[in-house]
């Protein structure tokens, strides 16, 4: 009876400490599983609330940190941050192909350099115009042509203005990225190496979208698991010249980390324009011309060596 | 020609159903064998993913969708001959409706097949029904897919009642009867039933064809509602629906030249058959080659910056020489050898048949690749590989099979059933009998 006794208690145990929010989540593995048989009971005992209600002891050795879970459900997920409307303003004049914002962006999404999320392009409009370089992020489009698309409502558009995917739901059938006229979407053609077994053990989140899975489609998700703790994206943190700037347009404001401009005065100072406007998507993403530039376009022509 | 009397036993022996030969051995064993080859390269796609495609990023589709659009578009033919042609009043398609509609039938089972096969998650397939959402035009396409298949198994079965009647009265498969008794003992050849019967598949001929019109409009607004160039077509609809009934009609030839001579079925499928259909094929390969002007010439008179590369590539660059054997070898000498007298004999015919369908199968490809190859931003920040599209043996072997199989079905299919319909034969030939009185 007694092993029976352990048995229960451990049972119970793991159903506090992995929390409601794996139950029920995670089609991998036995949620219950306490992660090994191997533990030794140290003898010190902890009190805990089942879901019953009832108060049970439990040892403290198979008491283990709870994997950082997402700040909210994905059905929360689906409808956004209210009374948001994000926006990002990309200064084409301070860009030299870095790609620091690419780094950070690859690092903190696990995923693999083949598969950027955020491309930086060599650009010429004419054919005596400078060339320059243009960092390209999913566009978050208020008319956006992948949501149309998507067949099984995988990629959806938020009250914030944020277009997501939901990866435990996408049939990577991949008409969206047909869709996309900025060809911002990639695929996760195979299992990527990046993404570690405790990654993948973790429930998905649309909102860091973050484990990517085989055979479903991935892009830029302007990272509001961040603007949930009030914080600014990857990309825009990690550059060192200040190029990207994201904020909120119902505040009017937006930052790079160190300068925090008017939204409306800096798109209408700066000449600001959106990316193929004219096929009717309407971007959240703006543009200032490459105008009187920090860096000549050569000098990010030497960042090109070495990379893809 | 000699005038042979067509008796009914002759007409019914004649008709059945024929045990395989030699031939008809090593035929399907070679289909099973690429059918087997494709099923375990799938195998291997579904262990390690879409990685063991050539497809990437850039070009997302590759040969499943330019195939699953071909089968589609060949499927189109079972409306045009049975339903198109009946309702208008034509009688000599009748022995050929059956063969239209086996090859609906298995084409459009191996266009669902080669679509799951596309899909990054096939397992999830059932999540178009349960969060599938009526602004996707792959929702539309799913929805008029399903009533287009549905529809055509009921035209191949009910004109196959009868004909299982008269199978199940015949000592020759008996291996059979017992499929016979369960598709059809309940018919008892009553003129109760063939009225309803005959009612039943008028109203379905009536109903297949903006069925058909349908799911190949849907199939091209999958191109269609997006920006690409090459795709942001208003023509594509009608360019899709012309080019899918020559596809089709030009199988039928092809199928009506292997079935006549492998089953010796001359007095059925006569010489007047062939030139009745080489002229349809004309017409249908003017009409195509109409759309196609107009698909071509307008984006190249305008020459638009962000159709320059597609359209050169298309012309003059990598893919112009898939382009030009697909416009010639597809359309032009086909229409050449069939407006001839001459060009309108079987064997002529099937030739010409052959050139259609190999053509259109690289016609489809080049309306998907091409176009994902050349996007509005430049291919940037990607591998190499991502750049171009070659499909992989993977690839090969999966759409090879899957062709293989659709031939499969159609084999299979004609050793179990008569290939030309036996009781609408004796019915057109009494009512022969009686106009000669």
């Amino acid at each position: 009876m007694n092993t029976n006794n352990t048995s229960r208690k451990e049972f119970l145990a793991s159903l506090v400490v992995s929390g409601l929010a794996l139950a029920g989540c995670s089609s991998k593995g036995n949620p219950f599983d306490t992660g090994g048989t191997d533990i030794k009971p140290t003898g010190e005992k902890v009190k805990l609330l089942s879901v019953d209600g009832e108060v049970i002891e439990v040892d403290k050795a198979f008491l283990k940190p709870v994997p950082e879970m997402p700040a909210v459900s994905n059905s929360e997920a689906r409808k956004g941050i209210p009374g948001k409307k994000f926006v990002m303003v990309i200064d084409l004049s301070r860009c030299k192909n870095l790609r620091k914002c690419q780094e950070a962006c690859n690092h903190m999404h696990h995923i693999h350099t083949d598969l950027n999320w955020l491309k930086v392009y060599p650009m010429e409009e004419g054919e005596h115009t400078a060339p320059y370089w243009q960092p390209t992020t999913c566009m978050h489009c208020d008319q956006p042509p992948c949501v149309k698309v998507c067949p099984v409502d995988a990629t959806f558009k938020r009250q914030d203005g944020i277009v997501l995917i939901d990866a435990d739901r996408c049939v990577g059938c991949r008409f969206c990225m047909a869709a996309c006229p900025y060809s911002i979407r990639v695929f996760n053609w195979e299992k990527s190496d990046m993404v570690t077994p405790e990654l993948a053990a973790q429930p998905y989140s649309c909102e860091s979208s973050m484990p990517q899975k085989v055979g479903t489609v991935g892009k830029c998700d302007f990272c509001p698991d961040m603007a949930r703790k009030g914080e600014i994206p990857h990309c825009v943190s990690a550059c060192p010249n200040g190029t990207f700037f994201f904020g909120d347009i119902n505040e009017d404001s937006v930052t790079n980390g160190a300068e925090t401009f008017r939204f409306s005065d800096l798109v209408k100072d700066k000449a600001g324009y959106q990316l193929m406007d004219d096929l009717g998507t309407h971007p959240s993403v703006y543009y200032l011309p490459p105008a009187s530039r920090n860096f000549p376009f050569e000098k990010g022509l030497e960042n090109e060596k070495g990379k893809s | 020609m000699e005038k042979i009397i067509l008796t009914d036993e002759k007409i019914k022996s004649d008709l059945l159903p024929q045990k395989f030969g030699r031939r008809g051995m090593i035929w399907t064993a070679i289909l099973i064998t690429f059918c087997a080859v494709g099923l375990f390269a799938y195998i291997r796609q579904l262990q390690y993913g879409l990685i063991v495609t050539g497809m990437r990023d850039y070009a997302s589709w590759g040969i499943y969708i330019s195939n699953f659009v071909f089968f589609v578009a060949i499927s189109l033919v079972g409306s045009l001959i049975t339903a198109v042609l009946r309702l208008t009043g034509v009688h000599w398609s009748t022995p050929l409706t059956r063969i239209s509609e086996i090859i609906a039938v298995s084409a459009i089972t191996f266009a669902s097949l080669i679509i799951i096969v596309d899909m990054g998650r096939p397992e999830r397939f059932y999540n178009l029904f349960l969060y599938g959402r009526l602004q996707s035009p792959i929702i539309w396409d799913v929805t008029v897919i399903i009533t287009y298949f549905v529809i055509s198994l009921f035209l191949l079965y009910l004109p196959l009642l009868p004909d299982i009647q008269i199978l199940l009265t015949r000592k020759e498969n008996k291996g059979f009867h017992k499929l016979y008794k369960f598709l059809g003992s309940f018919w008892k050849g009553t003129h109760m039933q063939f009225h309803i019967s005959e009612k039943a598949i008028s109203i379905l001929c009536v109903a297949i064809i903006p069925v058909a019109f349908s799911i190949h409009t849907v199939t091209s607004w999958l191109f269609a509602t997006t920006y690409r160039p090459g795709w942001d077509s208003t023509n594509f609809g009608a360019y899709f629906i012309s080019g899918a009934f020559l596809v089709g009609s030009g199988a039928v030839v092809v199928a009506m030249y292997v079935f006549r001579k492998y089953y010796k079925l001359e007095h059925y499928i006569t010489e007047m058959h062939f030139d009745k259909m080489g002229r349809i094929v004309v017409m249908l390969a003017l009409l195509y080659m109409y759309f196609n002007v107009n698909e071509y010439l307008t984006p190249v008179f305008k020459m638009k910056k962000s159709e320059e590369g597609f359209l050169n590539g298309l012309f003059i660059g990598d893919f112009a020489p898939i382009f030009w054997s697909a416009i010639f070898g597809g359309m032009i000498i086909p229409i050449i050898i069939l407006l001839f007298k001459k060009g309108r004999k079987p064997f002529p015919m099937f030739i010409a048949g052959i050139m259609i369908v190999v053509g259109a199968w690289f016609k489809r490809f080049l309306i998907v690749t091409p176009t994902l190859l050349h996007p509005f931003l430049p291919m940037h920040n990607v591998p190499e590989n991502y750049k171009h599209y070659f499909p992989t043996w993977e690839e090969w072997a999966i759409a090879l099979g899957s062709l293989a199989g659709a031939l499969l079905i159609i084999t299979i299919f004609v050793r179990i059933f008569p290939i030309i319909p036996i009781q609408e034969t004796l019915i057109e030939e009494h009512e022969k009998a009686q106009h000669h009185k």
